[in-house]
């Protein structure tokens, strides 16, 4: 029944809250846009027969010169933006959330182990968890992609790109999760029916898993929509700095990057309309972390 | 039948707390030394204020940690760590805390099951479940409590559903961690009615642990009175209320509200502070806070002795 209250109280929170409603359809537009992309746009932007240069820098349809033929204009190459920007936002997304995957899986097992066990073990992973938290983000992923292009042949180097990037923001993530992890750990190993299956023999695995995992979820649950934000965010970030992915398979940041060169030509639209949709990606994704937060944390409605 | 069932020579318990990764921490003695037999149908008390180890001491006897000195024997058995799951079942514990020791997310009738499902694979799943709904019917709660989650529950019958799980394993020996403290006082008397009535009906062996004296002089035979991990005095029930020797007995006696308004009042304030089980005193732990110390308390450790009434102290009364 508190299960029920809880999920009915969060869905009246819901209702009554329009920015979390506007936060969660703008979401959810997004992602349906960027899952059905095939499908939806208009133009494949990777097929370079789709397009053409006699298209190029049309500036969006309420401009002067604008078609309707292509609603937010054209990039350089004659590419229709909401084709890219609905490809961008795909790759974005399955990258954001493969990293968020990824981090959370090693951080919650990392953080489980360490509350559970303690001691030196527990030592261990926090002192590994204070070094990465040291390391910014950006060289994380700089250090990975240097090693990668190192250990990897050239023929490979290519369609590894989305490999390494993922598991460079993967690992720049870990450290909340573990973080959050332990400490909600540590909360639950006090509670006596803990200490109870302990006694009953259970395998510690099945302690962790069964029962204080289920009991931790909540807090998790709120850094993960927290945390794939900045993967989405953090892609974004590498791919503009041109360590990302490549111009021929653009994700959000690649198109800011490319957008960057007309800044000041005039063709404002070709970064702008990528970058505000960027933001509103982010701001609805942390919106919505924020109203989890609240919903699993009455203390602070 | 009265052969004792558990039988703990030299119990201690030495924690290393403060360790990081490079640095070595120091000691805590949060047991030492502690003997004591336990019969099937008879109820031992361990008595003493917060941190004199008696929580370590049910850690021990439910095989959650390993002694750090000492023996203890299950059944004529040694228990070490590789037999701790073939004895498991014969030792369970009913907790403090009736809020924390259901899982929240578990429904009742699984959280009787477990036991079962870890320490009896081959049980079937219906045996398993006819089971689970008797002990709920012997505990005292109706059959619709079966598929309930624990918070629809209040803290008396949480409490009966923890010593149902605990009795799941049919076990001989039931250690109970202050499992009244807190809850109401109409309460309590329901669920030590109960307790009483089990151990009738099952010859269950009890190792009660508890710092609520009133209820210990309603409930237990045998009763230990520890202070910093150390046995001070064991006797019977009768003794220890009507002729304590230890001084430290006499203090915590004193301190229990009587119903007699025309009773003289002699309670006895103790000085001082619990020593830190850091420091490890060489003499008697109490000394400090003792009223009779003398010299020879504070460099000798005075030795349980007595067979029916032993006393660790150099001038009881």
């Amino acid at each position: 029944m508190l299960d029920f209250i809880k999920r009915h109280e969060g869905l009246w929170l819901f209702t009554h809250s329009p920015s979390v409603m506007i936060a969660a359809i703008v979401a959810l537009a997004i992602l349906i846009g960027a899952v059905f992309a095939p499908w939806i746009a208009p133009v494949d932007p990777y097929d370079l027969s789709s397009f053409s240069l006699m298209d190029g820098l049309l500036p969006p349809v309420w401009e002067e010169f604008g078609t309707s033929k292509f609603p937010l204009g054209t990039d350089d190459q004659g590419r229709d933006m909401i084709s890219s920007i609905l490809y961008g936002a795909r790759l974005s997304l399955i990258i954001g959330v493969c990293a968020m995957a990824i981090a959370s899986i090693l951080g919650v097992g990392l953080g489980l182990a360490a509350g559970y066990i303690g001691g030196r073990f527990d030592a261990v992973v926090m002192r590994i968890a204070d070094i990465q938290l040291a390391l910014p983000a950006i060289l994380t992923a700089l250090l990975i992609d240097g090693i990668a292009r190192g250990i990897l042949p050239p023929e490979l180097r290519q369609d590894m790109r989305v490999v390494v990037l993922t598991l460079a923001i993967a690992l720049s993530l870990w450290v909340n999760f573990a973080r959050t992890a332990r400490a909600s750990t540590f909360v639950q190993m006090n509670k006596e029916y803990v200490q109870a299956a302990m006694m009953q023999g259970q395998h510690p695995l099945r302690i962790m898993f069964v029962h204080i995992l289920p009991n931790i979820l909540g807090p998790l649950l709120v850094i993960m929509t927290v945390d794939l934000a900045s993967a989405i965010l953090l892609e974004a970030t590498l791919s503009f700095l041109g360590i990302g992915l490549p111009a021929d398979s653009p994700s959000l940041g690649t198109l800011i990057r490319i957008g960057m060169q007309f800044l000041l030509s005039g063709e404002w639209w070709i970064l702008w309309i990528p970058t505000l949709f960027l933001i509103a990606l982010v701001v609805s994704i942390n919106v919505l972390g924020d109203f989890l937060r609240d919903v699993f944390n009455p203390r602070l409605r | 039948m009265n052969a004792p069932i558990v039988k703990a020579k030299g119990l201690a318990r030495h924690y290393e707390v403060g360790g990081g990764l490079l640095s070595k921490g120091k000691i805590v003695r949060a047991l030492s030394g502690v003997d004591f037999e336990l019969s099937p149908g008879k109820t031992l008390a361990v008595v003493g204020e917060s941190g004199c180890g008696k929580s370590t001491l049910a850690r021990l006897i439910t095989m959650i940690e390993e002694p750090t000195e000492g023996t203890l024997e299950i059944d004529d058995n040694n228990v070490t760590p590789d037999n701790w799951a073939s004895l498991r079942s014969s030792v369970q514990i009913v907790f403090q805390d009736p809020y924390g020791s259901l899982n929240p997310r578990q429904k009742v009738g699984y959280i009787l099951q477990e036991p079962l499902i870890i320490n009896r694979p081959d049980m079937s799943k219906q045996e398993r479940e006819a089971k689970a709904r008797e002990m709920i019917e012997l505990v005292g709660l109706r059959a619709e409590h079966y598929d309930r989650y624990p918070h629809m529950f209040s803290g008396g019958q949480r409490q009966r559903i923890s010593i149902a799980r605990a009795l799941m394993l049919e076990p001989r020996v039931v250690v109970l961690d202050e499992p009244v403290s807190a809850l109401d006082v109409s309460i309590q008397s329901q669920i030590l009615n109960l307790l009483v009535e089990l151990q009738e009906r099952l010859g269950l062996a009890y190792l009660f642990i508890s710092h609520d004296l009133s209820v210990v002089k309603h409930f237990a035979d045998e009763v230990i009175v520890m202070y910093l991990g150390r046995a001070v005095e064991r006797a019977s029930k009768e003794e220890i209320f009507a002729a304590p020797k230890h001084p430290y007995t006499k203090a915590l006696l004193s301190t229990t509200p009587r119903a007699d308004p025309t009773a003289t009042k002699e309670r006895i304030k103790l000085e001082g502070e619990l020593p830190s089980p850091l420091d490890n005193l060489p003499g008697c732990a109490f000394a400090p806070r003792c009223w009779k110390a003398t010299e020879e308390c504070r460099t000798g450790r005075p030795a349980l002795e007595g067979d029916a009434h032993g006393v660790a102290c150099f001038h009881p009364e």
